[in-house]
């Protein structure tokens, strides 16, 4: 079936009761509610908070990640020091402190942002320090075998060699950070994406929280398009990239 | 046979042989060689695979090293590349060498004149990388990405990042294994202009003795750990399919313990088993 026949089959319910707008609002309804939503200034205020915790908390947690991968993955005493904890972590869901979070940091922004932030950190430092380790040892060699060496080794050779791990993992960092957003959010917020759906829940105002989802979509599908322009860009060199 | 044909395909066609500045025949052991090797042994584990070995090149010299799969070429290679730790007082090889290795190893990453400019430094290094990627034909692919190359194009790519640097030894690992018969003879046109043009003393590894016979001043065979065998070939270049030709090909066949009477082996099938890993190259050498 395709979309535009659904979209009018879930009209056609809605307008003869088959759906009562307490269950799902209609489509007509939900642009209705979208466009008056626009033109308050109510949703892109709350949309602009939403992104502005993912946008911090994910920045954070790349510049975590990222720096805890670089020491773990080029130098030995950074492994031994940094991968053996970050390992025995990883395997709690990020989502599992909220709590503890709330007991730290209390109810505002922070332990929002605090809790992005971790769940990012972890797919950028797996998948970068993945990344270090797996370049090619023959293609080390040759430049080596050529004078790089340090610094210029790192960068010729070992970081351009790392970026396409680093990209997937910011890829995961990103739908992660969507996640737990919209997780966080459901918890105290007064402003939001997050707390516009708990308030519309509250007076089962379906049409928001339709709007509040698809909104949530379209930025995920946002994230998504910049990571692969970011990848089409920064991998121009791959077989895959080169043809287009 | 097709190494006998190296003159019926002049791709790149070889300066007369007077423009070689080390033409004189034969150089016996010259005052100071460039490469200068005393009772090296190297063992992995309990498989010594160099035994007590000594080699000299003279500067300028083209040697070509045979030897079956296994036989310690590549390991002999990479210690005269300073990519293996060896005792200085047992192996003497100059500061300024450079290697081609089976597997061009360019990095993916950089453009193909960027590849050649690596490690470079100084502001015309854009400039030489340009002026060797001319001399091997490459020019107008400077700025391709190496994934888009053929294998021959690979091969002339890392050849000339090894030419930029001028190296006084230049270290070839089977660099035409991977190529197809027609590439690799226009191949050995264009290791025998360049080193004619740059001079370095060159050690060309490979298991095929009519490739050996067709570029090299000196032929030596690898053997139990060692040079078993060596021939000089004062053969000039461009050298046929001759009488001569084909009396150091029986030598070297029967010395390598292959039947010289047997038909000579087309270029398909005298790709040893290492050329099948090409597509992923695993660890042959690491
Ligand atoms: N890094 C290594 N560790 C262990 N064994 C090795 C290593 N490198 C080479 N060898 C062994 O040494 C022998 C000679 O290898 P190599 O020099 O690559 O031979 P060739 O290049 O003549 O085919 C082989 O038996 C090979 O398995
Ligand atoms: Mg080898």
């Amino acid at each position: 079936m395709s979309p535009v026949a659904l979209l009018l089959l879930w009209e056609l319910g809605a307008r003869t009761g088959v759906i009562p707008a307490n269950v799902l609002a209609a489509p007509s309804s939900v642009i209705l509610t979208a466009w008056r939503m626009i033109a308050s200034g109510e949703l892109p205020w709350n949309m602009l908070v939403s992104l502005g915790r993912a946008v911090s908390g994910l920045v954070i947690g790349v510049a975590v990640g990222s720096a805890l991968a670089l020491t773990a993955g080029l130098s030995r005493a950074g492994e031994t020091l940094v991968d053996p904890p970050v390992q025995m972590l990883r395997t709690l869901p990020s989502l599992a402190l909220t709590p503890l979070f709330i007991v730290w940091f209390g109810i505002g922004e922070t332990p929002k942002i605090a809790l992005i932030a971790l769940g990012t950190s972890f797919p950028i430092y797996l998948n970068l320090y993945a990344g270090i380790r797996g370049v090619e040892p023959r293609l080390v060699e040759a430049a080596r075998s050529f004078g790089l060496g340090g610094r210029e080794l790192i960068a010729h050779v070992i970081l351009p060699g790392a970026l396409p791990s680093f990209l997937l993992g910011l890829r995961f960092a990103l739908a992660g950070s969507w996640l737990i957003l919209v997780v966080a959010e459901q918890i105290n917020a007064s402003a939001g994406l997050g707390y516009l759906i708990n308030n519309a829940r509250d007076f089962a105002r379906t049409d928001v929280i339709v709007v509040c989802l698809a909104v949530y979509a379209l930025l995920g599908l946002a994230a998504d398009a910049v990571v692969r322009a970011l990848e089409r860009r920064a991998l121009a060199w791959r077989p895959a990239f080169i043809k287009s | 046979m097709a190494f006998a044909n190296v003159h019926m395909l002049p791709q790149v066609q070889p300066p007369a042989p007077a423009a070689r500045p080390t033409e004189e025949t034969a150089p016996s052991p010259p005052q100071s060689p460039t490469v200068r090797v005393r009772g090296f042994s190297r063992r992995f584990g309990d498989t010594e695979v160099l035994r007590d070995l000594d080699l000299d090149i003279a500067p300028g010299e083209f040697v070509a090293l045979l030897g079956a799969s296994g036989s310690g070429k590549t390991t002999l290679l990479r210690t005269l590349a300073g990519l293996d730790p060896a005792d200085p007082e047992a192996v003497r090889a100059p500061a300024n060498r450079a290697v081609v290795f089976q597997d061009a190893r360019l990095l993916p990453w950089k453009r193909v004149w960027r590849n050649v400019a690596l490690g470079l430094a100084g502001l015309d290094a854009a400039d030489r990388a340009r002026a060797a990627l001319a001399e091997v034909g490459l020019e107008h692919r400077m700025d391709a990405w190496p994934a888009t190359l053929s294998g021959g194009e690979a091969q002339r790519a890392a050849l000339a990042r090894a030419l930029v640097r001028e190296p006084r030894l230049l270290l070839l690992d089977e660099p035409f294994a991977a190529v197809d018969a027609l590439t690799r003879i226009r191949m050995h046109g264009l290791v025998l202009a360049l080193w004619r043009a740059h001079a370095p003393a060159v050690l060309l590894v490979t298991h095929d003795v009519d490739e050996a016979i067709t570029l090299a001043d000196r032929v030596l065979v690898l053997e139990k750990g060692r040079i078993a065998a060596e021939e000089r070939i004062d053969l000039a270049r461009p050298r046929d399919g001759g009488p001569a030709f084909q009396a150091l090909r029986r030598r070297l066949l029967n010395r390598l313990g292959v039947d010289p009477g047997a038909p000579p082996p087309s270029p398909a099938q005298s790709s040893p088993p290492e050329a099948e890993l090409l597509a992923y190259p695993t660890g042959e050498i690491l």
